[in-house]
């Protein structure tokens, strides 16, 4: 029951901005001092993850390889996985950051008659997460519309491709369906799946949860509970937010308040959870770091700087010690001059 | 900290990449439109607020039962009758699409297909 405390707190999200707003004068604390507080914390929280992460040594050269490494001539190197050099690191780079392609290695093993085991890849969790990113993506670019004056072409086109297919009114958004789907194939697997079952913990489900509430709260607002959700006093509130002058000029209805409510929550929750993976898989020495442990020296940073003592200059530090001691020298005592 | 060389910058793209509406308006809210309401009538075929949240779905069911089932009925308010017809009834109070659709929604930026196959009147 790992996702009964995190659903509650949800559930108790919605309900604290849906009664909140009812007193008066609290509208201004749901929508002008907790969406300032939570950008403050959402900005200010991951940079300074990011400065923890990147004040942390990476003592060894570790990056993982799964593919033939850089050797003799005639043997072809796997360019993607087991990079060399920084231009092949940013291609990988590049492709786990916009296909995740290392869930592609999401392998599941089955056993077949004969008996006969398989590690096949599993790219279920690929297909959902990935539906998932550019969902909320597409969803984040749709928003611009409401913070930006005058609308620039790319949020109105992103809007415009999103809503295409013209199915009601007003138009069904292709990415409200996809993530609401992806979220719910990402819950299923963790109730399903006895393996992810098990290593789920609240922190899991909670963001889950929430997103699935900002999405369903946005779906209700766009089509079914419209009475009250005046979008201009919206849009007037959203681009007073951002250029520092707000204004709630309007009643605007609870249910905005509890999407707006649970963003902020989201934004606040953000530096501080897994969902930090948006800032770190830029940082993942295991990913970012070239498989050149034989062509470049990888010095530790935290060594203590020790100078090379060769035997010579040892020889020479201790020869008349050693000679008085009977210790064999390489180099004898220069002969005695007052002699 | 290590490689800030690259992680500061970094770090400032991401911050300049979250507040682009803050750069984009330039401070400037802007006003909410106004839109220019008919002047002889006063009433509308729905009470106000109701028209604000749904006129969308209103248009869309007149669309759906006189294109699609040829039911070209009347509607009957307050003793009134009015044809399921944007450009013949909608259209005969607020006659004006820049003054008064335009307005709301190329600020929200939304885009209704209703011109793609009505002719806007010419102004």
């Amino acid at each position: 029951m790992k996702y009964a405390f995190p659903l509650a707190a949800v559930i108790a999200l919605v309900l604290i901005a849906l009664v909140g707003v009812q007193i008066p004068g609290m509208q201004y604390f749901f929508g002008i001092v907790i969406p300032y507080a939570a950008m403050a914390l959402f900005l200010g929280g991951f940079c300074l993850r990011v400065i923890y992460w990147a004040r942390s040594p990476v003592p060894f050269k570790i990056p993982t390889t799964c593919g033939q490494g850089f050797s003799l001539d005639w043997i072809k190197q796997d360019k993607l996985e087991a990079p060399t050099n920084t231009s092949q690191v940013v291609a990988r780079m590049f492709l786990e950051i916009f296909l995740f392609r290392s869930l592609w290695r999401n392998t599941k093993s089955t056993v077949y008659d004969g008996p006969k085991l398989t590690y096949e890849s599993s790219k279920w969790l690929w297909l959902f997460g990935i539906m998932f990113h550019y969902s909320f993506l597409v969803i984040v670019i749709r928003h611009m519309r409401l913070f930006m004056d005058p609308v620039p072409f790319a949020v109105s086109f992103t809007e415009t491709i999103d809503s295409l297919l013209q199915i009601g009114a007003p138009t069904m958004y292709m990415t409200d369906v996809t993530i609401v789907l992806a979220l719910l194939f990402l819950f299923g697997r963790r109730l399903t799946n006895p393996h992810v079952r098990y290593l789920s913990l609240a922190n899991d489900y909670f963001p889950l949860f929430l997103i699935l509430g900002v999405a369903t709260t946005g779906i209700l607002m766009r089509f079914f509970l419209r009475t009250d959700v005046d979008i201009n006093a919206i849009k007037q509130l959203a681009v007073g937010l951002v250029t520092f002058h707000p204004t709630i000029s309007a009643d605007i209805g609870a249910i905005f308040y509890a999407h707006l409510f649970l963003v902020c929550t989201l934004l606040a929750y953000f530096p501080m959870s897994k969902l930090m993976h948006m800032g770190g898989v830029f940082l993942s020495p295991t990913r970012n770091m070239a498989n050149d442990s034989r062509m470049k020296r990888h010095v530790n940073p935290w060594n203590p700087s020790i100078k090379p003592h060769s035997y010579a200059s040892y020889e020479d530090e201790f020869r008349e010690d050693m000679v008085e001691q009977g210790i064999p020298v390489e180099k004898e005592l220069p002969p005695k001059t007052d002699e | 900290m290590y490689d800030s060389s690259k992680i500061i910058p970094g770090l400032i793209i991401f911050v300049l990449f979250v507040t682009i509406p803050i750069w984009y308006n330039h401070g400037d809210a802007g006003a909410a439109p106004e839109i220019k309401l008919p002047q002889d009538a006063k009433a509308c075929v729905r009470p106000t607020a109701e028209m604000r949240a749904s006129h969308m779905q209103l248009l869309n069911q007149w669309r759906d039962e006189v294109l699609r089932d040829g039911d070209r009925g009347t509607i009957e308010v307050d003793g009134k009758h009015y044809k399921k017809s944007l450009m013949l009834t909608c259209m005969e109070c607020h006659t004006s699409k820049k003054q008064f659709c335009d307005k709301c929604h190329d600020y929200a930026s939304v885009k209704p297909y209703c011109w793609d196959c009505h002719l806007a009147p010419v102004e």
